[in-house]
């Protein structure tokens, strides 16, 4: 294979990856804005009632869950932002997908070290 | 409270384009304003900042891989080197001095700024770097991207890998250590040392940021640092400005973001300097 053609077969396979991770995080960034914006919607609705005591709101997801079955308004707004935190993760996890689909071995391998830095980054965070 | 979410709606427009088209993240427009005009508690702050960063990444980064912008790969291999950074300055907090290392990360933004001042004089914007690099080969680094404002399709090649890498080591560690957004550093990395044109540095940028980003904010999330009141509308104006700023960066010519940029760089690094002295 001349040097042209292997530039012009990564550049496609690259289209493909990218159309893929790009789809999978637009749907990822939509939810996360949807559910953000139902909370915002409830919040005002409900004329400023949070659901919850004053500069009180819900940090925990069985917490958050609790008070979505009540339709709070902050329990619903703390889904759509964890959801929205959630999305890089997410595109990293895709991108391992992607690689893995074009058969390019080099990526898995870093984008998995990645997301395995980025684990042991997470249970450090929240044992120190 | 109307107005209160009118008002971070606004700022999260203003910080979302801002950040996309300078790949910063939202931090640097987000901060100021919540603590010095709205009073905000520094941790709710920073708290609000961290989301800010992560809804500029995401709602940026789904328009750049679309108009393919940025370089995914160069992305993959340095967030290795952010997240190692990212962990070693969480585990060296309190063990090393941030004094120094305030010092050290300002100047080099300095530097970076004094670099691309050069860059803007001389107006060699895109760099045709014609010498094969063998570990950007090696690493499939080298990209290519359609450049809205000059109508040219711009193929680059990326050089220095090894530099790039450390200073990305920095930046994690930076971001890790002194709490403060990388993103001036991850441009500084791919602009200044590895040589890629701006736009695809600030757009690889943005995507990066949101991972090194995601780690803190589960911290932040569950020990209550984010408050919804104020990160909700501010991350939804953001997301809108988001889209906005990468429509907009991509039909500005690069000078032009360059103009932009060199202020800012300059000022967070003098900030970071005066924050080593003791400010």
């Amino acid at each position: 294979m001349t040097k042209h053609q292997n530039e012009t077969s990564t550049t496609t396979e690259m289209n493909h990856i990218e159309a893929i991770i790009g789809h999978i995080l637009q749907i990822g960034v939509s939810i996360a804005a949807i559910i953000m914006a139902l909370g915002l919607l409830l919040l005002i609705i409900k004329g400023g009632q949070t659901g919850y005591a004053k500069n009180v709101h819900p940090t925990t997801i069985s917490g958050i869950l609790r008070g979505i079955a009540q339709l709070k308004p902050y329990a619903v707004m703390m889904l759509g932002l964890f959801c929205l935190i959630l999305t890089p993760i997410l595109r990293v996890v895709v991108s391992i997908y992607a690689f893995a689909k074009e058969h390019d071995r080099l990526y898995v391998v870093i984008t998995t070290l990645v997301l395995v830095i980025l684990g042991i980054s997470f249970v450090i965070g929240h044992t120190v | 409270m109307g107005l209160n979410i009118l008002l971070m709606m606004g700022v999260g427009l203003a910080a979302g384009i801002v950040g996309a088209i300078l790949g910063l993240g939202g931090g640097i427009v987000v901060t100021p304003v919540l603590t010095l005009a709205m009073g905000l508690d520094i941790k709710y702050a920073i708290g609000a900042s961290i989301i800010a960063v992560i809804a500029t990444s995401s709602g940026s980064t789904i328009a750049y891989l679309h108009d393919d912008v940025l370089n995914l790969r160069v992305a993959m291999f340095l967030e290795i080197a952010t997240t190692i950074g990212g962990i070693s300055g969480a585990l060296l907090t309190g063990i090393l001095n941030p004094k120094y290392l305030y010092y050290l990360f300002g100047a080099l933004l300095l530097f970076s700024g004094w670099n691309m001042f050069r860059k803007l004089r001389r107006g060699d914007e895109v760099e045709q770097n014609v010498q094969d690099d063998t570990i950007a080969t090696k690493l499939k680094l080298n990209g290519t991207y359609f450049d809205k404002a000059t109508f040219k399709q711009i193929d680059y090649q990326v050089a220095n890998v090894p530099q790039g890498f450390v200073v990305m080591l920095g930046a994690g560690l930076a971001s890790g250590l002194l709490g403060i957004g990388s993103g001036a550093f991850k441009v500084t990395a791919m602009d200044t040392f590895m040589k890629m044109p701006l736009k695809p540095s600030s757009a690889t940028s943005n995507l990066m940021m949101g991972v090194t980003a995601a780690a803190s904010a589960t911290v932040y999330f569950f020990n209550g640092a984010i408050l919804p009141n104020i990160a909700v509308p501010l991350a939804l104006g953001i997301l809108v400005g988001a889209v906005l700023g990468t429509r907009i960066m991509q039909v500005l010519p690069s000078r032009v973001i360059r103009m932009l940029f060199i202020p800012v760089i300059l000022l967070i690094g003098l900030q970071m300097i005066y924050k080593g002295f003791g400010g």
